[in-house]
């Protein structure tokens, strides 16, 4: 079945003796493990990298991409000048600061709390609880935020009502007043649970006999948590405050498409993703969405970098 | 250790938040369970919130016996389980490919590999490659492009260096093919790493609307979530139709009362069907995502 020096595929005892090619093929069976998958990654990456290019074109799906005339800046231009310009990079970015304004303490603040909790059942239970969340699709999640705020006898509009601070039921959903508050609750209360975990192991590294000293000298358990827990993971907080300014672009996807869509909304759900999604794929215009998806893709490398460079020297400078 | 009464008072505060917050994260779940298994006509006139008030099972004998629910299920399931399988064998071999020491171009594979996870083409034209393979309104469009995760090879090439190299290497001087050592030594080991990240892709793809959404327009090609959140959509339309008839008379109030089931009722009844599959593996994710988690971040 098989020859014995091909068995010995990849241990090459004399690597340089052997030309190149005959030695890929002796090791026939791992590339032949690697390939396809490499061709995916081909054909489902880098193919639309390469595609990106079309943002320079007047794309037609008729035509096709080598088809297509060249139109240079012509999109680009357009995006910047397009009245819906201004509106969805405030979107993208109040909602991005938001999230994140919101969404990177709690997760602190829970993990800070769940450590203080000896009673281990009780804390089993609440992370069991709160990392459910994270296991729901947002259709689901947006199927229950709609429930309980529907106009409807949603449940939030009965507690209003029964504590008597409204009298006719409000209608949060369409009103572009209530739409961020709603978005950072949602997110808030999908993520919260489960973005504890990396932060719980932080926690769970800190020194044990700094609090035994701690308490020796009279710090109660409040300060134990400022001096001495708090102190100890602000790398690990910082690194992903660093990494979270990097994604300043992503102001989040399903969540605003799922809850945002109403045109009565679109003044304040719209961000660079989902207006890319709706000009593009809905009203077919395929260059112009091309175009405000690489402007994106553009910044967000630029962000990246700096973020990376910024988490290396505050990681540096940390040791 | 005896706790000072700051300190107690801390904690009474701390039991109590999280109290709360266990509540507040379980209610939307709850609330949906409740309507589902309550008449929808009387969930309509107000007040369901933590009890059924008219216990009933109308509202699941309805989803179970619509033709177009159970089908979207049965989609579910086949694109989770061909979507699982398909991409964990080939993140795997591609993983173990890339762990075995002297392949050649290993380092060029793997910068090929990795500058995906930082670069992307985008939405636009990932639709338009899709498109141009012929995938749109075929199952496979849910299934094939997001077959290789390099997020998940790295994960699988950590726990394959891990591995004793004793092992492997006694397997090939015993005269074993690279594919044998891989399938009758490397994967039996691999038990954890395995079951973790099929977990999370198999999670993932019940999950997933959003592939159906742009790529198929065969209602009978949807997914669960794809069809509940089309659903939920037209119940908001439906929502905001109510209020504007409203003024016009009772003649929506009448429509909406006709039947003891309700589309509100229906559409949790068919969300609960929808989460339970998440339910039921959600013991079993949890026991090993905090180790997947951690290994992710590490990473990063």
């Amino acid at each position: 079945m098989r020859t014995p020096i091909s068995a010995s595929s990849t241990i090459t005892i004399s690597p340089r003796a052997k030309p190149l090619w005959k030695r890929f093929l002796s090791q026939w069976q791992v590339q032949a493990m690697i390939w396809p998958a490499l061709i995916f990654i081909f054909v489902f990456s880098y193919l639309p990298m390469y595609g990106v290019l079309m943002a320079f074109q007047d794309y037609s799906l008729f035509k096709g991409f080598f088809g297509s005339q060249w139109t240079g800046l012509k999109h680009f231009e357009a995006f910047f000048h397009s009245p819906d310009f201004f509106r969805v990079i405030r979107n993208t970015i109040v909602i991005s600061l938001l999230k994140l304004f919101i969404g990177f303490p709690a997760p602190i603040l829970l993990a800070l709390m769940l450590n203080e909790v000896r009673n281990m059942v009780f804390k089993r239970v609440i992370q069991t609880i709160s990392y459910l969340p994270h296991f729901l699709s947002w259709v689901i999640v947006s199927g229950f935020t709609i429930s309980l705020l529907s106009v409807d006898n949603g449940s939030l509009n009965i507690l209003l009502q029964s504590l008597g601070l409204t009298d006719k039921p409000i209608n949060f959903l369409s009103t572009p007043e209530y739409f961020w508050g709603i978005i950072v609750t949602t997110n808030l209360w999908k993520e919260i649970g489960f973005a504890t975990i990396v932060y719980l192991a932080a926690i769970a590294g800190v020194d044990q006999s700094m609090y035994e000293a701690a308490s020796i000298d009279g710090a109660n358990k409040f300060k134990q948590i400022f001096l001495i827990t708090l102190p100890s993971i602000t790398p690990v907080i910082l690194i992903f405050l660093i990494l979270n300014i990097g994604g300043l672009l992503n102001a989040g996807f399903d969540d605003l498409l799922l809850l945002g869509s109403s045109p009565m909304l679109r003044d304040v759900a719209d961000v660079i993703d989902t207006y890319a999604y709706r000009v593009g794929i809905i009203n077919n215009r395929f260059s112009y969405a091309a175009a405000v998806g690489l402007f994106k893709a553009i910044i967000s490398v630029g962000l990246l970098t700096m973020a990376n460079y910024l988490a290396r020297r505050a990681g540096s400078s940390l040791w | 250790m005896k706790l000072s009464s700051s300190d107690k008072t801390l904690h009474i505060i701390i039991y109590i938040l999280l109290i709360i917050l266990g509540m507040v994260t379980l209610y939307p779940f709850w609330n949906s369970a409740v309507i589902s298994f309550n008449v929808g006509m009387d969930t309509s006139r107000g007040g369901v919130t933590i009890w059924p008030r008219q216990f009933t099972l109308d509202n699941y004998k309805i989803v179970f016996q619509d033709n177009r629910i159970l089908h979207a299920f049965y989609i579910s399931v086949m694109r989770t389980l061909a979507g699982t399988a398909i991409s964990i064998f080939l993140t795997a071999i591609f993983a173990y490919g890339l762990s075995v020491k002297g392949v050649i171009g290993k380092k060029y594979y793997m910068i090929f590999a990795i500058i995906t996870m930082y670069f992307s083409g985008g939405l636009i034209p990932f639709y338009l490659v899709n498109r141009e393979l012929g995938l749109m309104n075929s199952f496979w469009v849910m299934v094939i492009p997001t077959a290789v995760s390099v997020w998940n090879m790295i994960i699988f090439r950590t726990f394959f260096m891990g591995l004793p190299v004793g092992l492997e290497e006694s397997a090939k001087i015993d005269g074993c093919s690279t594919f044998g050592i891989f399938f009758r030594i490397v994967l039996p080991l691999s038990g954890p790493v395995l079951a973790t990240l099929s977990l999370f892709t198999a999670v993932y793809h019940w999950n997933d609307w959003f592939t159906a959404t742009i790529f198929i327009n065969k209602t009978e090609l949807f997914p669960i979530q794809t069809m509940l959140q089309q659903i939920l959509n037209s119940n908001i339309m439906s929502e905001q139709l109510t209020i504007a008839l409203k003024g016009n008379g009772a003649a929506a109030d009448a429509m909406s009362r006709m039947q003891s089931v309700t589309t509100k009722s229906l559409t949790m009844a068919t969300m609960m069907v929808a989460t339970l599959p998440i339910i039921a593996v959600y013991p079993f994710v949890q026991r090993f995502f905090v180790k997947g988690v951690l290994v992710g971040s590490l990473k990063e």
